[in-house]
């Protein structure tokens, strides 16, 4: 699946996380930012590359402004963003 | 004879004020205070260096105070608690040395030892009269209660009270009295009371808050302690708060009627008063306007000193009559020692206030807070900082369960015995890893820019810079 438009999903609120999604080039870029970078940057990188890698997406951009967000929500936000802007939006 | 001076300048040259002295400030007017800004302004404009600042506590108003350190008017700083850009700023070092942590009864003991000595003390005064006589509850910036600076008016060599209500002398009633006070100054404001006092403490309507604080309750009420004469402490925020609303309905159908409600008064221990759950409250600080009419027109509403409210040297203090305090937590550890210092990151949020003193004090230290926060469990295996040891917290409160300090056995025999959901506190920890995953350790390695200094004086633990 290819993203084909911007998209987002979630909020800035604590405990939630803001992800948007856009066309791009090349490899899937992925890009945290998070109040608990230190503790779980690595683990919220890894799930939105498991969220893309399941969805079959493997171009474009995700942005993620994480807020603290358990990792189900987190899955929960990515997975909805590129449904958003993905075929499957349509 | 008249103690008015002509300006603060002119005060602060009356004083004598000179590098490397130590000039105090209090924290009545919380982030509403205008004075500290305008006296450090005023020094700095003197050209005076090297300064140190002894606060009861510095708030997000005080971040001028950041340039001041790096013109190098202030180079030392002992304070009960610190916020906000300042927080920050020390935190990434900006102090030749470390920030002095003290607690809220420790700073009048190190006053009183002579370990944190005042050259000039600065005092808002919301009312005061030409020769000194001060009060709180009197004037457009009314804050209540002048208890933190009570300590600074008696050990200071010389005391400037700073007003914007001058009133004919003799001022009635006077916290502060003119044996004490050596110079007044008139300002246009000496603070802005939108924040001095949050006008009303707000009930929190977080659920997670109200389970907790429904949980400490009835840990309250199954602790033994719950008869005719207890007596109650909280903070105002968040979940200790919400615990005075859980308490009243308890009291009520055990028909007990408590002796005092101490600390940090809100509006919601003054409507205890009044409705006659408690017999006193004993006022070290207005958190709300509720609480500042109430000290000002109910006598049972008693204004306490500093000392009087938590010195370890004091013959006695209130908190060592204090029965039960609900507390908060940045991070609490498996040995139950609490940290409200430094976040998750290590970079400085706060500091002790009463936290230590009223957990030495108290026959029931609770501490309340969730089981985690925005993905970081509130457990850990050790602490990032200090604030309170271990062995003076009794029980941990979160949404999901409570944990019992293993030393209070019988305790929580108490409250198994009542069907509350006790668990070992390493349960409670995994089971918060188990919603959040369990998070990589940060331990900040830079310079010490922090010494928390206990209530005895001991330093218990440092603040590492964040790099």
């Amino acid at each position: 699946m290819n993203i084909l438009r911007a998209a987002s999903a979630g909020t800035l609120e604590s405990s939630d996380a803001l992800v948007m999604v856009s066309p791009g080039e090349g490899e899937l870029a992925i890009d945290i930012e998070s109040v608990v970078l230190p503790q779980f940057g690595a683990v919220i990188r890894q799930a939105v590359e498991e969220v893309a890698r399941e969805m079959g997406v493997t171009a474009g951009i995700v942005r993620v402004n994480d807020r603290g967000a358990l990792e189900c929500t987190l899955r929960a936000r990515v997975e909805t963003a590129l449904l958003r802007g993905t075929e499957a939006g349509t | 004879m008249s103690k008015l001076a002509g300006s603060l300048r002119e005060a602060i040259t009356a004083c004598g004020l000179k590098d490397g002295m130590t000039v105090s400030f209090h924290h009545h007017l919380r982030n509403g205070d205008h004075t500290l800004n305008q006296v450090l302004a005023e020094i700095a404009g003197m050209g005076i260096k090297n300064l140190r600042i002894e606060a009861s506590s510095l708030f997000a108003v005080h971040a001028p105070l950041v340039e001041h350190i790096k013109n190098g008017v202030v180079t030392a700083i002992g304070t009960g608690y610190m916020s906000g850009p300042l927080a920050r700023a020390v935190s990434e070092g900006i102090l030749p040395g470390p920030a002095r942590f003290r607690t809220h009864g420790g700073r009048p003991a190190a006053m009183e030892r002579g370990t944190a000595r005042v050259d000039v003390a600065f005092i808002a005064a919301p009312a005061a009269d030409p020769m000194g006589n001060l009060s709180g509850v009197l004037g457009p910036a009314a804050c209540g209660s002048l208890g933190y600076a009570m300590t600074d008016a008696r050990y200071a060599g010389k005391v400037v009270a700073l007003t914007d209500h001058l009133l004919p002398y003799p001022l009635f009633p006077a916290s502060i009295q003119e044996d004490r006070v050596d110079y007044v100054v008139q300002l246009s404001s000496i603070g802005n009371p939108q924040g001095i006092v949050s006008g009303t403490t707000r009930m929190t309507r977080d659920p997670v808050a109200l389970a907790i604080a429904r949980l400490a309750a009835r840990v309250i009420e199954h602790s033994g302690l719950i008869k005719d004469g207890f007596s109650f402490q909280t903070g105002a925020g968040g979940a200790s708060l919400a615990v005075t609303q859980y308490l009243k309905p308890i009291m009520r159908r055990l028909n007990v009627r408590g002796s005092f409600g101490l600390g940090g008064i809100t509006g919601y221990l003054v409507e205890m008063l009044e409705e006659g759950f408690f017999d006193s409250l004993l006022d070290v600080q207005c958190f709300d306007l509720k609480a500042v009419a109430s000290i000002r027109d109910n006598p049972r509403h008693q204004e306490i000193s500093a000392a009087r409210y938590a010195s370890p040297l004091a013959k006695s203090a209130a908190v060592d009559s204090l029965d039960a305090v609900v507390l908060g937590a940045l991070e609490i550890d498996t040995d139950f020692n609490v940290n409200v210092h430094a976040d998750s990151n290590g970079i400085i949020a706060g500091g002790s206030g009463g936290h230590a003193d009223t957990a030495a004090g108290a026959k029931l230290a609770i501490v309340a807070a969730p089981l985690f926060r925005a993905r970081l469990p509130i457990i850990v295996d050790r602490v990032l900082c200090v604030t309170t040891p271990g062995d003076t917290v009794d029980v941990l409160i979160t949404q999901r369960g409570i944990a019992v300090n293993p030393g209070q056995p019988e305790l929580k025999d108490r409250l198994v015995r009542a069907g509350l959901p006790v668990y070992d506190i390493v349960k409670l920890k995994e089971m918060a890893e188990g919603y959040t995953g369990v998070p990589a350790p940060v331990k900040p390695e830079g310079k010490v820019v922090g010494e928390v200094e206990y209530r005895d004086g001991r330093v218990i633990d440092v603040i590492r810079a964040v790099r």
